[in-house]
């Protein structure tokens, strides 16, 4: 039976003697190989090298502190409700006495989880956020091999203590200051 | 009976209804909404001027309107009277303004407070008010209080609308917390933070319209739209035990009165029923309540609403 006319038969014929010898198909392969050394790389050495993000890029998140070095996130939970793909979940604990430096208001997220492998990094909780907490950065997730070790908590998601001082207050605008000098554009 | 035109539809009523009443028996965007008037509660209403309607004509027999906006919990319907609720720009206009001064003193902390999705105000202030605020004093500072172990009371959120005061006035035999002081300063309180001790002082918590008197066994727990709102009932001696067990998965977290569209609840329960009983073994589940489909409770739940499993006859 035959669904298509587009079959062909075999044909077996004869090689002819330059074909016999092999050699111009060889260089013609060579060629072709020791061209791509001249050429431009495509690809980078990640991730000794990084590629430049757009300033819009949004990576993995992080949760900021204060100018005073205290959680800014009070676990109100609009990150989790905005959130389409049901990411994010969180514990809410009262600040105690004393923690005052620790978290800047009276409730704050004890724990605060952000499945990777479910976001899908569309940045509405950074929308959402009625504190300024999270946001995305322009680092990518990074690879891991278990399933669990994607459900990112607290401990990888609050920016550090004394974190880098460009990082401190004005994240977004370090961000854009550095795009615009990146691609040599007009302030 | 008499009748009265609210926003061009004329209806009839009992003599002696309010206007405000009369606009709930009509429903729709004509209702004025009210943060201090609640049905159940004798002698609230007139405090925080948020129903306040026009009235183009005062009756048939004197059809001059009346001179001010008056507010319409506790002004009675005349017969001919010629009410101006939405369609009235004047009033719209006032509904900004009275949030605005609602809010002067208001810390605005909805991310912390637990009455943040079921908060009249934020539905007030989300309806009716600006989205800026030109305000920038500073705004009154009280420590929090616990009255009593269940009750927890920030004076900061209080929009002194005395809802609580009336019912303990009217639910219990003897009220140990007012509204001390007057004007700007005035503040409720209990005598020298006595606790409120009686059966029924969680109700204080239901007739609350903002995050000033919460749960304090519910205090930071959950969000209200993480929970699902399920009628429940148990046997009670104090009260008729028909709550609204709010749970997640098989876990209750919380226990409250049911409340009508209006936010005003059906039947005020025990503290027994309220506090003391959260394990789900304790209560037998009823079924889903129904959520306004604008409330933002029903949100993350993508089950079909319980009318359409009603209609389908999924729900036995």
């Amino acid at each position: 039976m035959q669904l298509t006319n587009r079959a062909k038969p075999v044909e077996k014929k004869a090689m002819n003697f330059s074909e016999r010898i092999y050699l111009p198909a060889i260089m013609k392969g060579m060629s072709i190989t020791f061209r791509h050394m001249f050429k431009k790389e495509p690809t980078i050495r990640y991730p000794e090298q990084k590629r430049d993000f757009s300033p819009v890029y949004r990576g993995v998140h992080i949760l900021k502190r204060d100018e005073n070095g205290a959680e800014r996130c009070t676990a109100c939970g609009l990150c989790a409700l905005s959130c389409p793909a049901e990411a994010i979940t969180m514990t809410a604990a009262e600040r105690q006495p004393g923690e005052e430096n620790l978290y800047r208001e009276e409730k704050y997220a004890s724990k605060y989880e952000i499945n990777m492998l479910r976001c899908i990094f569309c940045g509405l909780c950074e929308e959402a956020c009625p504190k300024e907490a999270i946001f995305l950065s322009n680092s990518i997730a990074m690879s891991n091999y278990g399933r669990k070790d994607f459900i990112y908590g607290k401990d990888r998601l609050v920016e550090p203590v004394s974190p880098p001082a460009e990082h401190v207050n004005n994240f977004e605008e370090v961000r854009r200051e550095k795009w615009l000098s990146d691609t040599g554009r007009e302030k | 009976m008499i009748k009265v035109t609210i926003d061009g539809h004329e209806l009839e009523v009992e003599n002696g209804t309010t206007i405000l009443n009369a606009a709930r028996s009509l429903g729709g965007d004509s209702v004025p909404p009210a943060m201090c008037y609640y049905s159940k509660l004798e002698g609230s209403g007139g405090k925080c001027r948020c129903c306040l309607v026009k009235v183009a004509a005062g009756s048939a027999k004197d059809p001059r309107p009346m001179p001010k906006l008056v507010a319409s919990c506790v002004t009675q319907c005349q017969d001919g009277m010629i009410v101006e609720s939405k369609n009235s720009q004047e009033v719209l206009d006032t509904r900004k303004a009275i949030v605005e001064f609602l809010l002067l003193n208001h810390p605005l902390d909805c991310p912390i407070c637990d009455q943040a999705g079921e908060c009249h105000l934020q539905d007030l202030g989300f309806e009716h008010g600006k989205a800026g605020t030109r305000y920038q004093e500073g705004r009154r500072v009280f420590n929090k209080i616990d009255i009593g172990p269940y009750i927890k009371l920030h004076m900061t959120r209080c929009i002194l609308c005395y809802r609580c005061t009336m019912v303990a006035d009217q639910l219990t035999p003897e009220r140990v917390h007012g509204v001390m002081w007057r004007g700007e300063v005035s503040e409720i309180s209990t005598y020298v933070h006595k606790a409120i001790e009686n059966d029924f002082s969680g109700n204080m918590i239901d007739v609350c319209p903002v995050g000033a008197l919460t749960d304090n066994t519910f205090r930071f727990k959950s969000r209200v739209w993480f929970l699902k709102p399920f009628n429940a009932h148990r046997s009670c001696t104090k009260c008729s035990g028909n709550v609204v067990a709010w749970k997640h998965g098989n876990e209750i977290y919380r226990i409250t009165g049911r409340k009508d569209k209006y936010g005003e609840v059906e039947e005020f329960i025990c503290n027994d029923c309220r506090f003391e009983h959260k394990n789900a073994a304790d209560w037998t589940i009823e079924g889903p309540r129904l959520i306004d489909r604008h409330s933002v409770i029903g949100q993350n739940h993508f089950e079909a609403p319980y009318q359409d499993l009603l209609a389908k006859n999924l729900l036995k």
